[in-house]
């Protein structure tokens, strides 16, 4: 197991490699000149060019590219074009609201998808069936940023039903579960809707299984039969696109900050987008990129516990 | 007349009266099991013979009541020592499964649950049936394996079922399926996916195994050497009903059934020479299920078909020897050429 994790944590290395190629090429794609963007518009030919020399923009791009990787290996990520502050600072002062808003997602809807396909599942063609399936493509379809909206009118600002007024939580802001409840549900809702079809697709396909049927003729419940025989197997492409999901939300969390005004690394990167501080955004893609790939090594070793067939050497 | 019910066997463990189970599709009914009867004798092996799609398996599972949705047991009766198992409670059957009626499957490679361990997968019929713990449910799930004759058990319990070869696999569904001491054993096609060789050693075992633990068995199977091998009794099945019911000895030496004598004719034999023309078959297939024959089943395939076998059903009837047919030939009724001659033998 543990050879299996190291080799798995060399294997990102050149995911890594290609992401500060991407991130340091950014800056450079960008369209207009870095050093007129960070030199500001008034500047003269010569203040120009001094910025060029500085920022080393002058040297062939191998050698700019290395001064970059240097850079990141030791921790320095540059400096904020806005406050002039370090970009790991930065960054690392916004990470925790986004993690935990992603984490908290996950769980919500990891736990609500898999309630719901094996609901579904269980009561294949029925009304209960049809019923799940439908608010789950719903779930799917609502844009982000629409239902954070509608969450903040009905249940932030909320409206009175019989003298009572919904407006339970917070519409902004992040610390208290009051201010945590709608982000959450917000970015969790489409992630539920994709585990809970997954998982039903999945089930339906275990639940034919010669096994199951295997274990019913030995006088297993039919509890036991779905939660212990059926849903441990329907689990393996689940934990998959558990994984993969991890990334839209990553995605979703920038447009969700917004709306529930965050201070998260996601608006963090909005802001800065708008800025043209494009040292944190390089500084913020590369952050959102390793905690992709390190979720994906757990769904990789937790894939692996699931399913026995994998070899691990 | 009505249909024969009461069987040859003085003491059977297991009787099956009129079974009916259905599978109903948008469009019509499908008749998979059309009022099926046999039995089963005590410490016995009933072979129950068809070809695929003769309803054969659908009864062994409508036995341990395993049918799913759209599937449904529509009739009969199922006698397992003196109770019908069809008056039942789910809860009533889960004790009976894998208890006193246990199930051997014709695919050992999917019939084992790949996330769990064998030994957990044994362990968990002890655990069920005889309140077992886990540490102590292992242990027996060891000495099982040792009694079904896998090398090194204290090793295989704790794999994966994709680490053995489906020879294993099978003694570990035997290992499985004998766990709680059943009374019945019903074999689906045990040895059906697994290699010639591997299927003697498997065939051994299990009639080794009965013998020891005194149990019944229902070896089912398109396989009429498997029969000759291993069965007492034979229910010969074709479209859903059994159209010959005989011992072993009497249905080799003289098949009655022109279906009967059909499928012997189409086994390969190393005792007769018959030169170029090795193997006969039987003319025609199984009509689909929306074009079931009015009369006879069988009647459309059959060499000597008459009049009557077109227009009416014949019933399954028991002759002196204890025997049961269900064809036109064998009664009073018949309106063909007398003198026929269905198994080269003068039947008169």
């Amino acid at each position: 197991m543990f050879t299996f994790i190291v080799r798995r944590i060399i294997q990102t290395i050149p995911v890594l490699i290609g992401v500060t190629i991407l991130t340091f090429s950014m800056m450079h794609l960008i369209p207009g000149d870095p050093a007129q963007i960070m030199a500001g518009e008034s500047a003269s030919p010569d203040q120009i060019e001094l910025m060029r020399d500085r920022l080393g923009l002058n040297d062939p791009l191998p050698v700019q590219y290395f001064d970059y990787i240097r850079g990141v290996v030791t921790g320095d990520l540059g400096n904020s074009i806005r406050s002039g502050r370090a970009v790991s600072n930065e960054v690392f002062l916004r990470l925790r609201p986004t993690i935990e808003l992603a984490v908290y997602s996950t769980i919500l809807s990891v736990f609500i998808g898999l309630i719901a396909g094996v609901f579904a599942a269980v009561r294949r063609g029925g009304l209960a069936d049809s019923f799940v399936m439908i608010v789950a493509l719903f779930g799917l379809s609502l844009p982000n940023f629409w239902l954070g909206l509608m969450l903040i009118q009905y249940l932030a600002i909320g409206i009175d039903i019989f003298g009572i007024n919904t407006g339970w939580f917070a519409a902004s802001g992040w610390g208290t579960w009051q201010q945590q409840v709608l982000p959450v549900l917000t970015l969790g809702t489409a992630g539920a809707a994709i585990i809970a079809r997954m998982t039903r697709s999945s089930m339906l396909e275990v639940i034919d299984q010669d096994y199951i049927r295997t274990a019913r003729a030995k006088g297993v419940k039919e509890r036991v039969v779905i939660y212990r025989h059926a849903l441990k197997n329907a689990m393996i492409p689940v934990v998959t696109v558990v994984g993969l999901q991890f990334g839209t939300l990553l995605g979703g969390a920038v447009l969700t900050e917004s709306v529930f005004a965050i201070n998260g690394l996601g608006r963090l990167m909005v802001d800065s987008i708008r800025a043209r501080d494009f040292p944190i955004v390089q500084g913020g893609v590369l952050i959102f990129a390793l905690l992709f790939v390190f979720v994906n090594i757990i769904v990789d070793v937790l894939y692996k516990f699931l399913n026995k067939r994998i070899d691990l050497n | 007349m009505a249909e024969t019910t009461d069987i040859l066997v003085e003491e059977p463990i297991l009787e099956v009266r009129n079974l009916q189970t259905s599978f109903f599709t948008e469009k019509f009914e499908v008749k998979a099991v059309d009022g099926v009867n046999f039995a089963v004798p005590k410490g016995k092996t009933l072979g129950i013979v068809g070809e695929s799609g003769s309803g054969k398996s659908i009864t062994s599972l409508s036995i341990l009541r395993l049918i799913k949705n759209p599937g449904k047991i529509k009739g009969g009766e199922i006698i397992f020592k003196g109770e019908n198992l069809l008056d039942k409670t789910e809860s009533q059957m889960r004790q009976i499964r894998g208890n006193e009626i246990s199930m051997i499957f014709q695919e050992p490679m999917t019939s084992l649950n790949p996330v769990y361990t064998v030994g957990q997968q044994i362990s968990e019929a002890f655990i069920i049936h005889q309140n077992m713990s886990k540490k102590e449910a292992m242990l027996r799930s060891v000495e099982m394996l040792e009694l079904v004759g896998i090398p090194s058990p204290k090793q295989r319990v704790k794999q994966y079922p994709h680490e053995l070869s489906g020879g294993m696999r099978q003694r570990v569904m035997i290992a499985m399926a004998l766990a709680c001491d059943p009374e019945l054993l019903i074999a689906d096609e045990p040895t059906t996916a697994l290699d010639v060789t591997i299927q003697a050693q498997i065939l051994e075992l299990m009639e080794e195994l009965q013998d020891r633990l005194g149990m019944s068995t229902i070896m089912i199977t398109h396989d009429l050497g498997v029969v000759a091998e291993t069965c007492d009794y034979v229910a010969v099945m074709y479209m859903g009903k059994v159209v010959e019911y005989a011992t072993v000895k009497d249905l080799f030496k003289n098949p009655k059934h022109p279906y009967t004598v059909g499928l012997l004719n189409s086994l390969p034999r190393h005792d007769i020479d018959l030169g170029e023309e090795d193997l006969t078959v039987i003319q025609g297939s199984v009509p689909a299920p929306d074009q079931i024959p009015e009369g006879c089943r069988f009647a459309p395939r059959c060499p000597f078909a008459s009049d009557i076998c077109q227009e009416r059903l014949p019933h399954l009837e028991q002759s002196e020897d204890g025997n049961q047919i269900r064809c036109w030939i064998y009664t009073d009724e018949w309106d063909g050429d007398p003198e026929v001659n269905v198994n080269g033998k003068r039947t008169s």
